[in-house]
């Protein structure tokens, strides 16, 4: 099932006339997202509000600064991990992993 | 301009990185009130670039004092980390697990053995476990690698520590027993003066007794004010770091280790570019291939940072420890190894300069004097 995009989340896109036209999976589950969207984005948008936790403490964190800056928005992209949300526009099939702790080595 | 002028101290440390924050925290902690000079964010700063081993394997070829000295210091490093613990709350993450020098060439192998030969051969030389291992050995113990790996040597003595929070350890230490630090404190002029010493440095002026050089490349400025000479020079070490991962090397690599924290560090290079602290992608390039050959998954870690750092590295690349002739009271500390020595410096060393003696029978070797030679026939 589709989950439709922004039921819980406090995030609110302000131009309305783009549709949710993508699908996208973030970890497995199938989420509509927008053209020209951020993964970051799209994952705010959808209720993703902590896109992982971190390497040291496990701390859960979510997107901050929305620009390259802050490294708080790490996901896995299509098997590639740590990859900056923000920095990563949504494509139709994209496969979104949240990060639990440190990556392992050798994946 | 007025100068401000400060109470006198029975020491004032001249450097706040790994050198000058271990003898101030070792003389501190002996009851001694103790100024540490620190020069400021313009300071190059070899304890925040650093490779953080505790690295005893190769030390000390051509001067088996300093293989003795590192092997001292290695040993004492659980005392340090612990009275730090105790102190201060901080956890250096020491961890002494053994280390690999991993070798890609039937060469390299000849090389290094017989280096570790030449080393362990040399009269006055304590010997310590360190040994050859072909592949298959070294896969045992760092299952990891790749088929480039032709062999390692493998030193039970090796180690290393998360050096940032090591510096902070000592500083914070350093304060706990009383000490004052100095921070933004350039010294310009050292004025030796009727039994005590004036440092002078933009508007500042502070006295004490007795006086240690722990400024690494500054020292070379600042040596002949004491009538020393310390010949040191920057010597560039280039470092790369990976995103953090779950453990898997449960051992450190002289050019490879894995932080407390998951991040994997590439470094070891070794370039004469005098005070140039630039990074250059042709050496990063040598350094990362290399590490590839070694840990073949490294390839597909993103890397997160780049830096150059300047080593402290004397003429002939082994410490200088001395008391000044012309100006008794006045002490020199500089090697490139800060972090290995941190241990001896804290433990070992501030001891000797609180009592104002440096003994012959072990810090002799480290004398200014070995510099002293004549320049004609």
């Amino acid at each position: 099932m589709l989950l439709s995009a922004h039921d819980d989340s406090m995030f609110r896109p302000l131009i309305k006339e783009r549709g949710l036209s993508l699908t996208i999976f973030i970890d497995g589950t199938a989420t509509l997202a927008r053209h020209g969207d951020t993964v970051a984005a799209a994952m705010l948008a959808s209720g993703h509000v902590a896109c992982r936790t971190t390497a040291v403490s496990g701390a859960p964190r979510g997107p901050y600064c929305l620009m390259g800056v802050c490294f708080d928005c790490l996901v896995t992209i299509d098997g590639s991990a740590n990859r900056q949300g923000c920095m990563t526009s949504v494509r139709d099939g994209m496969r979104i992993e949240t990060h639990r702790g440190k990556r392992e080595y050798g994946t | 301009m007025a100068i401000a002028s400060h109470t006198e101290f029975d020491f004032a440390v001249i450097g706040g990185g790994l050198v000058g924050a271990a003898i101030a925290w070792g003389l501190a902690s002996r009851g001694r009130s103790v100024a540490m000079l620190d020069e400021g964010d313009i300071a190059f700063r070899a304890s925040r670039g650093n490779f953080a081993l505790i690295w005893v394997q190769s030390k000390g070829g051509g001067m088996s004092r300093y293989a003795l000295w590192t092997r001292q210091s290695s040993d004492a490093w659980p005392q340090l980390a612990e009275a730090l613990r105790i102190e201060t709350g901080l956890d250096v993450c020491l961890h002494q697990p053994g280390g690999f020098h991993l070798l890609l060439s039937p060469e390299e192998v000849e090389n290094r053995a017989n280096a570790l030969k030449r080393l362990h051969n040399q009269p006055g030389m304590v010997p310590f476990e360190c040994h050859m291992l072909d592949h298959a050995q070294t896969e045992k113990m760092l299952p990891q690698i790749g088929p480039d790996v032709v062999g390692a040597s493998f030193c039970p003595l090796d180690g290393h520590v998360n050096a940032l929070r090591l510096l902070r350890a000592l500083h914070v230490g350093f304060q706990r027993h009383g000490g004052r630090y100095f921070p933004d404190r350039a010294v310009e002029r050292i004025e030796p003066r009727g039994g005590e010493f004036r440092l002078r440095g933009g508007n500042v002026e502070i006295s004490a007794h007795k006086i240690v050089l722990a400024a690494g490349l500054g020292n070379a400025r600042l040596a002949p004010m004491v009538g020393i000479s310390a010949p040191v020079r920057p010597q560039r070490g280039q470092i790369i770091v990976t995103e953090k991962v779950a453990p898997f090397m449960h051992y450190v690599a002289h050019t490879i280790r894995q932080t407390d924290e998951g991040s994997v560090m590439i470094g070891d290079s070794v370039e004469e570019a005098g005070f140039d602290a630039c990074v250059g992608s042709e050496v990063l390039a040598v350094m990362a291939d290399r590490a590839v050959r070694m840990f073949p998954h490294l390839a597909k870690l993103n890397v997160v940072r780049c830096w150059a750092a300047l080593r402290v590295m004397p003429q002939d690349g082994y410490p200088i420890y001395d008391q000044s002739k012309a100006c008794p009271g006045a002490f020199i500390a500089t090697c490139h190894s800060g972090v290995t020595l941190a241990a001896a410096h804290a433990l070992l060393l501030s001891p000797c300069i609180d009592m104002g003696n440096l003994p012959n029978e072990s810090l002799a070797a480290f004398s200014t004097r070995r510099f002293d030679v004549p320049t004609t026939h």
